[in-house]
């Protein structure tokens, strides 16, 4: 009976299903950090009983934040075992983590896991969880997530989840994968365009841009649920959605009054309401993490240049002025820096502003790139561009150093959007 | 079974011919897969009769007659512009004239822009690009009710190799009948 929805379930094409590994988004690191911390993961005991080994997801997590060097742990290491901290010494490890997989009562199994310092001798944490077979992956993302907040003070982003949108012939799909770009699902799939996915601030929802009835139309889209409703289709074309902080409202961009202007809708699409007015164009709103302004791309002063208004009312203010063309406002999750796009001798490139400062760093050397969107912690920059004619999706830590390159086989992959953190 | 092979083959053979043509603007039938909430109203209730012998320049056959400026359909713009070159402007008369004479006409102008740049910004850019499209059929006469300008932005290039001559191509816009849409 559970299996027979599933299969009804996965025939309702707007479900979340899981797809054909072959269309598994892979990543490749690129550039590593400077300093990266070296930590050992030992292999876990009773590994054996669970048919995917928990700690190489582990390892790859830590290692492609390219905050961590990875050590050879020298052996397996229980969680209630003495770690050699002698031996891990010699071995250059600052910090080793070990555990133990165990058959619950249940059931079910019960991962603990013991994180040390070495140098130190001092036990940093201690966690369990209890999981499925089905949740190894899921439970070794929390594991990662740990060791990584408990070494750098950062929450760690593993357990999150990415938006994209792939490209085949004649087929657009909306996907949803784990920050790894493992377990890739299809929220929907069109013969239309489909583009600036949002996601809701508690990740439930997804806010986004299909062409299917011939016209930009912005649809909500329910991802537990597969349900959608349309959230602005007014006459002419309606786009760019993004979210309020809150979660209750939608900055759109109409034209339903002439050009491409800043309107508020709320969530359901009722109540709508301009903010801005311009004659030329406005587009791409962001909310500021604090709710105060709206940053956007406006080409009122003769080029596209990023500006932002006050939520509360008042005028725009310029805030991009080198260059001729600067667009698609990003805020980082403090608030404290904005990434755009930046075209510079007819390259686009991901550039990164500090708003106290206004200095601005591009981040890279490529020459197409789009659609930035900041990791939940704000330390890794997630953007398509293209290689060799291909869209791809590559990410940058904030600093520049840290450098991945994420590909899907035979398909232009774009429009990526980073979810919000998993509590 | 014989025959039914040969015009198999030669089935076979006019696909690959089709194979090679660069492929046309996606402008059929092409739906999502499942449901369609939102769709926009597409008014396909006849207008006129058409006489066949005749060529009447607003019937509703010269709009695909090659002999008329109507089954033209296309206005191209520089980059990153939306200023309607004089080029166009007897095109634009000719489709005026021919909205203004069947009043029941309805347009859908499909503003396009090519590859470089933002998606979004792209957007709004082949927005401005059918309103000026729009804006200049509306001072030739053409009912406010009649036009509906939208964009297609980047999204639905008639050209996908990366070079001028391909953007040109895409830097347009589009005007579209009901049932054409």
């Amino acid at each position: 009976m559970k299996f027979q929805r599933l299969v009804l379930a996965c025939a309702a094409v707007l479900t979340l299903c899981p797809v054909a590994a072959r269309a598994q988004l892979t990543v490749e690191i690129t550039g590593a950090g400077a300093n990266r911390l070296p930590v050992a993961i030992a292999d876990f005991t009773g590994e054996r009983i669970v048919a995917q080994a928990l700690t190489s997801v582990v390892r790859a997590d830590l290692e492609r934040s390219g905050l961590f060097r990875l050590v050879d742990a020298g052996g397996p290491l229980a969680d209630n075992a003495a770690p050699p901290f002698e031996d891990l010494k010699t071995r250059g490890a600052d910090a080793v983590v070990g555990g133990a997989v165990a058959t619950a009562a249940d059931g079910r199994y019960e991962t603990r896991v013991r994180l040390s310092d070495v140098p130190k001798q001092a036990v940093l944490g201690n966690p369990a969880y209890l999981h499925t077979g089905a949740q190894l992956r899921a439970t070794a993302h929390r594991i990662a997530d740990f060791i990584y907040e408990k070494l750098t003070g950062e929450p760690g982003v593993f357990s999150t989840r990415i938006a994209y949108v792939v490209k085949s012939t004649g087929r657009y799909e909306l996907k949803i994968a784990d920050a790894d770009g493992s377990n890739d699902q299809a929220a929907l799939a069109s013969r239309e365009p489909i583009i600036s996915p949002a996601w809701s601030p508690d990740g439930g929802k997804l806010a986004y841009v299909s062409f299917e009835a011939k016209k930009p139309v912005v649809y909500v889209h329910d991802l537990a649920s597969g349900r959608r409703h349309v959230a602005a289709n007014f006459k002419g074309s309606n786009s760019a959605p993004a979210w309020s902080p809150d979660g209750k409202q939608l900055a759109v961009v109409l034209t339903k009054d002439g050009s491409s202007q800043l309107y508020i809708v709320n969530a359901d699409g009722s109540g709508v309401t301009r903010i801005a007015t311009s004659s030329g164009i406005d587009t791409e709103p962001r909310w500021s993490p604090d709710g105060q302004f709206i940053y956007f791309t406006s080409d009122r002063g003769g080029s596209p240049q990023i500006y932002r208004i006050p939520t509360s009312g008042g005028s725009a203010e310029r805030v991009t002025f080198e260059g001729s063309y600067n667009v698609t406002p990003r805020l980082s999750p403090d608030g404290k820096s904005l990434a755009f796009i930046s075209r510079n001798g007819g390259r686009f490139q991901l550039a990164l502003m500090d708003l106290a400062t206004k200095q601005t760093q591009i981040l890279t050397d490529s020459t197409k790139d789009e659609s930035p969107s900041f990791a939940p912690n704000g330390r890794m920059i997630l953007y398509a561009t293209e290689i060799g004619g291909r869209g791809v999706l590559a990410a940058v830590s904030s600093d520049g150093r840290v450098k991945q390159k994420l590909s899907v086989q035979a398909a232009d992959v774009r429009e990526p959007a980073w979810g919000p953190l998993v509590r | 079974m014989r025959a039914r092979l040969i015009s198999l083959s030669v089935l076979t053979l006019l696909l690959a011919a089709c194979g090679s043509q660069p492929p046309a603007p996606e402008q059929g039938a092409a739906g999502v897969e499942s449901r369609t909430p939102g769709a926009v109203k597409v008014d396909t209730s006849p207008v006129t009769t058409v006489k066949p012998d005749q060529f009447d320049p607003n019937s509703i056959a010269a709009l695909k007659d090659p002999r008329s400026p109507l089954s033209k359909r296309s206005v191209y713009f520089d980059y990153d512009s939306y200023v309607v070159k004089d080029e166009f402007q007897a095109l634009l008369t000719a489709h005026g004239k021919f909205l203004s004479a069947n009043p029941k006409m309805k347009m859908l102008i499909q503003g396009n822009a090519d590859e470089r740049g933002s998606r979004e910004y792209n957007l709004a850019l082949g927005q401005k690009r059918a309103e000026a499209v729009k804006k200049t059929l509306a001072l030739l006469g053409v009912r406010e009710d009649q036009l509906e300008a939208v964009s297609l932005g980047e999204e639905k290039p008639v050209c996908t190799e990366s070079g001028e001559e391909c953007w040109a191509k895409n830097r347009r816009g589009d005007m579209l009948y009901a049932g054409e849409f």
